[in-house]
């Protein structure tokens, strides 16, 4: 296999998206629908908020195994951060999957277990299924309530 | 197709006619590149390649303008590519075809020029389940404009779209037809000269967007007895950016034009215009002189091929590839109707059509995946996308091999 693939391929990446976690809704939370009209993966990412703080994070939907992971590892990391740090990480992690040198935490020490996602910058079309679900998240945040759709 | 037409493609020199594509000779991610998307568009000849470079070196001006050499010879070649179509359709006249930027651009001429003066509030379009996206959202903003209404015939599991269902739907209200001769997604031969007889029966016209039928079938336009035809020069191995309307001469006559400028005039005043002639009418602007006189080279090419030798060696590549795609664990195909061409869409178990298709890229195989501008077509059959090899004149069995052993890789990869 070719060291590209291998790198968007990652284990963590492959396993998320065989064995999605919090793959569930959550009831009295907020959420936010999303589309990748592109190839019509669709999401739903609910989220609980303890005053400023995600209690818990969900999502329901499945896409490939990129958007499928990219939700699933999401929905791990952002319980305990709160609204601040939760925009932040959507930065970073926004930075790393289209490989933007000018925007802050390229580096991804912040980012923990979703470096494994850096594979992604190498694979433009893909971008868009790794960030659907933190799209979609964002959404969730603001109340929004309106679908989102990555185009 | 027919037993008949499968012997008549036995002496089809495939490795000639690849030899004839010079894109096919180059390698992608180090893998001997397999193109297998020419549904969505398909690579260029030598022959196209060199007609569009010789019109630019040799015979370039504006066509239908000037009094100078060049401009007379490039309206030759650009009249010239008319009559090829012309003939490649088996129409009546060179009159009825209309150049177009692609089947796009011809459903939406039809739908804002035929549609917007025979369509009232209340009227009813008829569209299969099967159709395009480019088949369909044009004549929902002519019903929204008009108040009229969009039917759509129901598909079956299989992908095809019974007669009995057409004629369930067809109602007093019915003004126009539009149907796909093969769907792009699936690949259901439609019997559109069925559909044309149930519609004619009732005094109804009828569309055929043959984008996918053109490049790998005899269609003749008088045979279908239809009365609107479009397809995309780049799907039948021309340019991108040219097409084909045809259309019968006496309901495009009877049209208004399609967009207003230079050379679909007669003459000009602030008080009055007359139109020019059809089909000139509807080609306002400086047409794409270029693509038109490369496409008639692709037209060329095709017929010197033999559009029954294509269709007779296409099927039984198909038929091939759904015999060895079929006997895969864990691969579904989708769209099994009895009559198909050119079209292999599956779906892998547990396995996202993109990342088949991210994988099969690293094997230089290049397919297509989503929901193929048929969105509709993937609601019914309850999936999101599906993957899609789909053939062309110069593909191979190994080709279709290799697809298999990349599928194989995948499955491997995400088991």
């Amino acid at each position: 296999m070719s060291s590209e693939l291998r790198e968007l391929y990652q284990e963590v990446i492959l396993d998320h998206s065989k064995r999605p976690r919090n793959l569930r809704e959550i009831v009295g939370g907020c959420k936010a629908d999303g589309v990748n009209p592109l190839c019509g993966d669709k999401a739903t990412v609910y989220l609980a908020l303890d005053g400023d703080v995600v209690k818990d994070a969900s999502f329901v939907g499945r896409g490939c195994s990129i958007s499928t992971a990219s939700a699933s590892m999401m929905t791990e990391i952002l319980k305990g951060k709160t609204r601040a740090e939760v925009e932040a990480l959507f930065e970073r992690f926004h930075a790393l999957i289209t490989g933007d040198p000018s925007r802050p935490g390229t580096g991804g020490a912040e980012l923990g277990k979703l470096a494994v996602f850096s594979g992604v910058c190498e694979f433009p079309v893909r971008v868009k299924c790794a960030s659907l679900p933190w799209h979609t998240m964002k959404a969730a945040l603001a109340g929004a309530g309106e679908e989102v759709s990555t185009e | 197709m027919s037993t008949t037409t499968k012997a008549r493609g036995a002496g089809y020199d495939v490795a000639k006619v690849r030899g004839d594509f010079p894109i096919l000779s180059r390698s992608v991610h180090g893998k001997p590149l397999v193109y297998l998307d020419n549904a969505a568009s398909a690579q260029k000849p030598q022959a196209v390649i060199e007609a569009e470079r010789r019109v630019y070196e040799e015979c370039y001006a504006n066509v239908h303008r000037g009094v100078h050499e060049l401009s007379m010879r490039a309206t030759d070649a650009y009249e010239a590519a008319r009559v090829t179509a012309q003939r490649f359709l088996g129409a009546a006249s060179a009159k009825e075809i209309v150049f177009t930027r692609g089947t796009t651009e011809a459903v939406n001429l039809v739908a804002s020029s035929y549609g917007r003066k025979h369509i009232e509030a209340g009227d009813e379009i008829l569209i299969t389940g099967l159709e395009h996206h480019s088949n369909i959202v044009p004549w929902q903003l002519l019903c929204e404009e008009k108040g009229a209404r969009l039917r759509v015939v129901p598909i079956t599991d299989a992908g095809e779209v019974p007669l009995e269902a057409i004629e369930a739907t067809l109602s007093p209200r019915t003004r126009l037809v539009s149907v796909a001769h093969i769907s792009n997604a699936l690949g259901t031969l439609l019997p559109v000269k069925r559909i044309g007889e149930l519609a004619h029966a009732r005094g109804i016209p009828i569309f055929v967007d043959a984008a996918q039928s053109v490049p790998r079938m005899p269609v003749n336009v008088q045979d279908l007895d239809c009365d609107f035809l479009a397809f995309s020069g780049h799907k039948a191995y021309g340019p991108t950016g040219i097409g084909v309307l045809y259309g019968r001469a006496e309901l495009l006559r009877a049209m208004p034009p399609y967009q207003g400028g230079g050379d679909m005039i007669l003459s000009v005043s602030f008080e009055k215009t007359t139109y020019n002639d059809i089909p000139y009418k509807f080609e306002a602007g400086t047409p794409n002189i270029a693509g038109a006189i490369a496409l008639g080279a692709a037209l060329d090419y095709l017929t010197h091929l033999g559009l029954e030798h294509i269709a007779a060696y296409e099927d039984a590549l198909l038929a091939y590839g759904t015999e060895q795609l079929g006997e895969l664990p864990g691969l579904t195909l989708v769209g099994t109707a009895r009559e198909k061409a050119g079209v292999l869409s599956f779906v892998l178990d547990g396995i996202h059509p993109h990342d088949i298709g991210t994988v099969l890229d690293y094997e230089g195989i290049a397919i297509r995946t989503g929901h193929h501008c048929a969105q509709p077509v993937m609601d019914r059959l309850g999936i999101p996308a599906t993957a899609r090899a789909s053939l062309g004149l110069y593909n191979t069995r190994q080709e279709l091999d290799a697809l298999v052993a990349g599928i194989g890789k995948v499955q491997e990869m995400f088991k």
